[in-house]
């Protein structure tokens, strides 16, 4: 039938109609996407895209071959993923379950009564709650209730030193500051950078700011900053802190070109790998990808060990920065059989299940039984040491950046890049931060 | 025979409705966001909660804010330094490339390769280059002597960087006017200057240069808005840094917005950044006396 012809030609008039109506179809699909409160049979679960995703997915799938409610796994690359979530939520787009840092990451959304308080869950079932390391779960919870279940391993930041280059120079690990600068000396003049630090990603900077505070003032110091004190930004020991981070850029401990140095790219583990660094500050997340990327580095030459006692600091040796793990929360959209399903999705991963599954990837779980599968790790020494740190912490300062809100994690950031730049002082640092 | 009745259309002239597209994309996708933009910016909103409404706030903020200062400063130096180089180097090329030497074709094809890739992709792949320790900037320092190759870590590198990358990703496109604009020029004009003994150099400034004012207007005026709201190549390339060296307006924008979630205080940024970039554009046109659309080719 030569009317029903698609591709005869039309009037324009009618072309224009059809125009329009194709370009406006996508927006009003749009409005009526498959998000939370949106019924249907399925959940949104939203995850940050790395090296584990591919544990999160297994499990998803073996969920979805039992349950009346499948889950589909949208992976998020990470750069992007902070950005994404916040934007999606309060959208008809936002995930119905996802993943995040805890505290300062979804306090915003707790006070918007965005997320499911998983309290009574956890109080109905006490073998869900047992399953997972008390500290753990307090990291993540907000006001004293749980918004969020324990998903990946735990993320001490750990004071990573090649073994060889510190051995031809004669020199243990560090335990104290004077070991520390004796090792930075002897290894500048051996011309090898005697720390690497990816200065253009800011957050590896950071790292240094967190460890120096919490071993000069303890970790009382940021828990006052968290909790809203924004004049423990001036206590000594944050200037002592930021002073200090001064004192080391300027002596060339990071080498002299830090700041074009990045993280994110490999180019800091690399020039790490490659022999010309004497030591690296970074997150647990350094070991495994190490051997993945330079096996051979990773089991000749990559050592570890805690960050050094300051002379006068008052911090606990035994107290540890990072990010204790991450977790997955629900929204407040998901309601009825949905939320039964989400619940039960997250019971998946308090299982042993799951948690021999994060091993056998090269993290430590954050279950109580973690202790019991270290040895079937493929790295059983590296994973040992990092249980033990986590497991013997006097206390765990989650990651600065993580812990506070938006409004003054960005601002902080923008600091402490101007710090290590040279275009703030130790004093007009803290004097900002204190403004904030 | 009848004559039509007025219902047909006139010929050559399409009907309204062909415009109707194009009308509603531009409603949905950018005048209607800058109506939803200038109303945020008289509110504080954190993207989570209703915005709520703090009058002119945000604006007072902007006027005080050293942040900002810091920013429309660099966004000012970024865009005149932007036209200073590009303009002879783009003007330059695009003229030799309107002639009929040999190679030409070929080798503007390759000058032309930059503007095919995205800015993102560009902007890693300059990061790579310039990373110290693996990057080329590192062989390049060793060939200098150089004790670093911080080139992304100082306050001047890091801005020449952006000034240099740009400048490489979007000379071919301007270079494509200026070659557009030159082939217009008659060639009968160069035949009578050389009649009359112009060398070629005399030629370039007193035919070719005068022949592309119109060109040259337009080129500006695309890269000076072009300048103005520079952003994926500051995102991956410094973001921002070191410190605040390279926080264009565009880039403290998304900062603003995007990590502190100051979503009000942005809006009322991006507003000032549409004000003065339309101001910019429209002056240019105006001064240059683009708008008369004065022929260039007057007595031929």
């Amino acid at each position: 039938m030569r009317s029903s012809d698609p591709w005869r030609p039309r009037r324009p008039r009618t072309l224009a109609a059809a125009a329009v109506l194709a370009l406006a179809a996508p927006t009003l699909a749009a409005c009526g996407s498959d998000g939370p409160g949106g019924g249907g049979d399925t959940l949104e679960v939203w995850v940050y895209q790395d090296g584990s995703s591919t544990i999160q997915q297994e499990f998803v799938d073996r969920f979805n071959e039992t349950s009346d409610i499948d889950i589909e796994l949208t992976q998020i690359p990470g750069e992007s993923y902070q950005d994404r979530m916040r934007t999606a939520m309060g959208t008809p787009n936002a995930p119905d379950v996802f993943f995040n840092w805890g505290g300062g990451s979804i306090s915003d959304f707790v006070a918007e009564d965005m997320l499911v308080d998983l309290t009574p869950y956890f109080d109905d079932d006490p073998e869900f709650q047992d399953a997972f390391i008390p500290t753990i779960l307090d990291a993540g919870a907000v006001e004293g209730r749980y918004y969020g279940v324990p998903m990946r391993g735990v993320q001490p930041v750990i004071l990573f030193y090649n073994r060889t280059l510190f051995g031809e120079a004669g020199l243990e690990a560090p335990a104290t500051w004077d070991d520390f600068l004796t090792a930075v000396d002897t290894f500048q003049r051996d011309d090898i950078t005697p720390v690497v630090l990816g200065g253009a990603d800011i957050w590896p900077n950071m790292m240094w700011l967190e460890y120096l505070l919490d071993r000069q003032g303890g970790s009382e110091v940021f828990d006052r900053i968290r909790n809203g004190d924004a004049s423990a930004w001036g206590d000594p020991a944050m200037l002592y802190a930021a002073e200090t981070v001064v004192e080391l850029v300027d002596s060339g401990a990071f080498g002299n070109d830090f700041r074009s140095v990045a993280t994110t790219n490999d180019g800091a583990p690399t020039f790490f790998a490659s022999g010309e660094a004497a030591m690296h500050l970074m997150g647990s997340w350094e070991y495994s990808n190490q051997l993945t990327n330079q096996p051979e580095f990773a089991e000749n030459d990559l050592a570890w060990t805690t960050f050094p006692t300051l002379p006068d600091g008052v911090g606990d040796p035994s107290s540890v920065v990072g990010n204790p793990t991450n977790y997955w929360s629900v929204n407040s959209q998901v309601e009825g059989e949905r939320l039964d399903a989400a619940v039960e999705f997250l019971k998946l991963h308090g299982d042993e299940d799951y948690a021999q599954a994060l091993i056998d990837n090269g993290d430590i779980p954050t279950t109580s039984n973690a202790v019991d599968l270290i040895g079937s790790s493929p790295n059983p020494e590296f994973a040992q040491f990092q249980y033990d740190m986590v497991e013997n912490a006097a206390s765990f300062t989650l990651s600065w950046d993580q812990a506070l809100p938006a409004s003054q994690s960005a601002p902080m950031i923008d600091a402490i890049d101007q710090l290590f730049s040279g275009q703030l002082s130790a004093q007009e640092f803290v004097d900002s931060m204190q403004e904030l | 025979m009848k004559p039509q009745t007025s219902k047909a259309p006139r010929a050559g002239r399409p009907g309204i409705a062909w415009a109707i597209p194009g009308v509603l994309f531009f409603a949905f996708f950018a005048a209607a966001p800058m109506g939803i933009v200038a109303y945020l910016s008289f509110t504080d909103w954190d993207g989570l909660s209703d915005p709520s409404w703090t009058g002119l706030d945000n604006w007072t903020r902007l006027w005080e804010d050293d942040g900002m200062r810091n920013a429309v400063w660099l966004s000012l130096l970024l865009t005149a330094l932007t036209w200073l180089t590009q303009t002879p180097i783009t003007l330059l090329l695009g003229v030799w490339a309107a002639g009929r030497q040999r190679n030409r074709a070929v080798l503007s094809a390759v000058f032309f390769l930059p503007l095919l890739a995205s800015s993102v992709a560009l902007a890693l792949l300059w990061r790579t280059i310039f990373d110290p320790n693996f990057g080329l900037a590192a062989d390049i320092a060793d060939w200098f002597d150089l004790e670093s190759a911080d080139l992304l870590g100082s306050s001047r590198g890091a801005f020449a960087a952006i000034l240099f990358v740009t400048g490489w990703q979007f000379i071919p496109f301007h270079m494509l006017i200026y070659q557009g604009g030159a082939r217009q020029i008659p060639r009968s004009f160069y035949d009578a200057a050389s009649i009359d003994g112009a060398g070629t150099v005399r030629q370039f400034f007193h035919i070719t240069l005068p022949q592309l004012r119109n060109t040259i207007v337009t080129s500006t005026v695309l890269m000076v808005v072009g300048a103005l709201t520079y952003f994926d190549t500051v995102l991956i390339l410094t973001r921002g840094g070191p410190g605040d060296a390279t926080e264009i307006v565009p880039y403290l924008m998304y900062d603003t917005g995007f990590a502190a979630f100051d979503l009000g205080y942005a809006s009322a940024i991006a507003c000032a950044l549409v004000v003065v970039a339309t101001t910019a554009s429209l002056l240019l046109v105006r001064l240059t006396g683009f708008t008369r659309m004065r022929s260039t080719r007057e007595g031929m």
